[in-house]
């Protein structure tokens, strides 16, 4: 069948099963937008690339299909950068495919032309320049199957105009399908370790039936390999407790008595704690991120490592563990536990925990998550606005955050029973990831409520995404925690640098988020009372044909507790010292 | 430069012969921190790959991190770390000496004694080459600066394991 590179294009994301594309048109892809209209594939036209690349995130997020996005070249290219980025170090599936100025003009400073793979090459699971109509169906094929094998991670696409411009010859091609076994004859360095190593995994399982104080430290990577079933299984085979790192919330269910909640600077006392004194961390899909440990040489100092992940280059790069197992974790745990089963079943039981289980408990009655109420007539306290959040929606809303003290809290505040209701941007930290990421996860999942908890200053970053939103009809509700500062900055301006505060105000109505939202299409309100929280997420839950904007205005002295200050270690934990006699040093 | 035994770790990647291959593997190295000492890339028997060998400062960082970290780059098919002892490597020197005619007799006894070959003559110039190891070139090149190095560029170090019965000692540097 003679195809052109443009319906090559096209027929191959839809014979990868691709349902949606997020994108915006321009010169270089103009020839791909062609195809597309006969194409059952939804494309959900965005405002801005950077909005494109984050609303893929999220639909990848919370569906485990890779998020497809496709933008033009230069400027939209560089646009889409911070996604990319975002996706690569939260390991997040996606494809991107960017129009690329024709292979003649290839180096020439042409018109809307930047070196599209030179600047994504260290933010790319891998990416490629096509050179020709005909390659076009197997790059697309190794693009998903690097994108979503492995460690997932990001694959770009770049396009050469005149490959996919139908009127010119260049375009021509004769279609094909390349087998599974042609993919992996054209990736020879590309073989994942899925399967771990019985003997490590042997060793793993005599550690765990030997420690007395063993903790699961769970990743992201748990719910990239689709283990939350597997490792619920695991810790309660073994009675031992779980914390969940930022990227692993809903990982494990916040509701079992065997949960911790976030380790980490914002985490809870508890779960900071018991991995400080836990004399075996078995880290599954977790990589030992500086926002966990802490100053390194004084975390979990008395800690054995058991470390699963499927990148072997995480095993030993921050803290050498005394037994690596480079595969799958879902795989991996299935194994660990047949091993465990075994072993109990010969009659091997691990030593009397009921000590440590004791002591963990009593942080937990000590050191709860607290935070003061708010008196009458102040402002609103972010930590009730949560409470209220999760309270008044249903059992599996998956809510989306941007980055600083609203995201630590809704982490915090949050109850998160089931995996992939939890959509945010860890490693990059990317201000501006709710709105598009929550558009993204609802595009995925219609079936779900999802609720974007925003800042005021990451909402300003990329709001006109709810334009999109609107005009596309996709119902996200937005809360906005608006305490009229980048707060997080604030919190440390104000603690670390003695309360001289730094462009960090950026004030509670300029712009006016009501009428802004309602400008963009979608219905706004605004909430400066606890009483009117509820009843206006009620109001918001009843909203389906567009999106809806609350405004809460909230306590702008409010920080996030507790905190590990910077350089510290983790025995440093600072609870609320408003919450007098709980502070603790 | 002189005493890179101490702290070099010689790396062969065998990568994809593809378009900006060598840029990614620069690139990780350049991204990761790790210092390259030398690199020499040329393809090899099978058009369809070449080899890059790097000689890595493991000062830098730990090497077990430099491998994991280029072996996760799709094109890099294959890395064997060749502990010095056990491998041949050999470096290409090109040298342009200041060589007037009371001095030229001197500098053609130094390539004699060296083996080296005098590939070019001018009035008051030689340009010679030398093949061989790099410690060699070391001391070829230390020997001729008194007379006025007016250029110099050497070819970065390639190797391949020796052929004898320790080959066990190269250890294939990737997991599993």
């Amino acid at each position: 069948m003679q195809l052109n590179g443009s319906q090559a294009l096209i027929k191959a994301l839809e014979m990868e099963g691709v349902d949606t594309i997020f994108g915006l048109p321009g010169g270089a892809i103009l020839p791909v937008y062609d195809p597309l209209l006969d194409s059952p594939i939804r494309h959900i036209l965005v405002r801005h690339e950077q909005g494109a690349g984050h609303m893929a995130e999220g639909y990848a997020h919370v569906t485990g299909r890779p998020g497809v996005a496709m933008v033009t070249s230069g400027p939209a290219a560089t646009n889409i950068v911070t996604p990319l980025c975002d996706a690569y170090m939260d390991s997040v599936p996606m494809v991107v495919i960017t129009g690329q100025v024709a292979r003649a003009a290839l180096g020439t400073d042409a018109f809307q032309e930047c070196d599209t793979i030179g600047i994504t090459r260290s933010v790319t699971k891998h990416n490629e320049l096509v050179t020709s109509a005909q390659d076009i169906p197997r790059a697309v094929r190794e693009a998903f199957h690097i994108a979503t094998t492995g460690r997932p991670g990001p694959v770009l696409l770049d396009i050469p105009k005149d490959i996919v411009d139908a009127q010119n010859p260049a375009s021509q091609m004769e279609w094909y399908w390349p087998t599974d076994q042609e993919v992996r004859d054209g990736l020879p360095g590309y073989r994942p370790t899925t399967k771990g190593h019985p003997r490590k995994i042997r060793d793993a399982a005599e550690l765990i039936l030997q420690a007395e104080r063993p903790i699961l430290y769970v990743g992201g990577g748990i719910l990239k390999a689709r283990a939350a079933e597997a490792l619920r299984e695991l810790a309660e085979l073994t009675d031992i407790h779980v914390v969940t790192t930022l990227m692993a919330r809903g990982a494990f269910p916040d509701d079992h008595p065997l949960c911790l909640g976030m380790p980490g600077m914002h985490g809870n006392y508890t779960a900071v704690t018991s991995m400080q004194k836990a004399d075996l961390l078995i880290a599954l899909g977790s990589r030992f991120d500086d926002r966990v440990t802490g100053r390194l040489d004084g975390f979990a100092p008395e800690a054995k490592i058991i470390h699963v992940d499927i990148d072997p280059a995480e095993l030993g790069k921050v803290r050498r563990p005394d037994v690596p197992i480079v595969g799958d974790c879902r795989l991996v745990i299935e194994e660990l536990i047949a091993v465990l089963r075994r072993k109990m079943a010969e009659g091997q039981a691990p030593p009397d925990r009921s000590a440590w289980k004791q002591t963990i408990s009593g942080w937990q009655e000590k050191y709860p998550l607290s935070y003061k109420p708010s008196e009458p007539g102040e402002a609103l306290k972010p930590q009730f606005v949560l409470e209220q959040l999760r309270a008044n929606t249903p059992e599996g809303t998956i809510v989306a955050s941007g980055v600083g003290q609203h995201q630590m809290w809704t982490s915090q505040y949050w109850r998160f029973n089931e995996p992939y209701t939890w959509v945010n941007s860890g490693a990059l930290g990317t201000m501006g990831y709710a709105v598009p990421a929550a558009i993204g996860a609802k595009v995925g999942r219609p079936d779900k409520m999802v609720w974007a908890v925003d800042g005021d200053g990451c909402f300003q970053m990329t709001a006109q995404e709810l334009v999109t939103a609107a005009a596309e009809r996709i119902p996200v509700k937005i809360a906005i925690l608006n305490n009229a500062y980048l707060g997080m900055v604030r919190q440390w301006q104000e603690m670390f640098y003695e309360e001289r505060y730094s462009e960090v105000y950026l004030s509670p109505d300029l712009p006016d988020y009501k009428l802004w939202a309602e400008a963009m299409g979608c219905v706004g309100m605004r909430v400066e009372a606890p009483e009117e929280v509820a009843s206006a997420i009620q109001k918001a839950n009843e909203i389906d044909d567009r999106p809806v904007v609350i405004e809460f205005r909230t306590d702008s002295q409010e920080k996030v507790f507790p905190m590990v200050p910077a350089g510290k270690t983790n025995d440093d934990i600072i609870t609320d010292p408003a919450l007098g006699e709980d502070y603790v040093q | 430069m002189n005493q890179p035994e101490a702290n070099h770790h010689l790396l062969s990647v065998l990568v994809e012969n593809k378009a900006g291959v060598l840029a990614r593997v620069a690139g990780l190295f350049a991204r990761r921190g790790f210092n390259i000492i030398s690199l020499a890339v040329a393809p090899t028997e099978d058009e369809a790959f070449s080899r890059i060998t790097i000689a890595v400062d493991a000062a830098s960082a730990p090497l077990e991190q430099i491998v994991k970290q280029l072996f996760k780059l799709i094109n890099v098919v294959k890395i064997t770390e060749l502990d010095p002892r056990q491998a041949v490597e050999r470096e290409l020197l090109l040298v342009t000496v200041s060589a007037p005619p009371e001095a030229r007799s001197q500098v053609i006894e130094l390539v004699d004694v060296f083996e080296g070959r005098i590939l070019n003559v001018g009035h008051d110039r030689l340009t010679l080459s030398l093949e061989g190891h790099p410690d060699k070139l070391d001391d070829f090149e230390e020997l001729l600066r008194p007379y006025g190095i007016v250029e110099l560029q050497r070819s970065g170090r390639v190797a391949l394991p020796k052929i004898d019965h320790s080959t066990s000692r190269l250890r294939p540097a990737r997991a599993s």
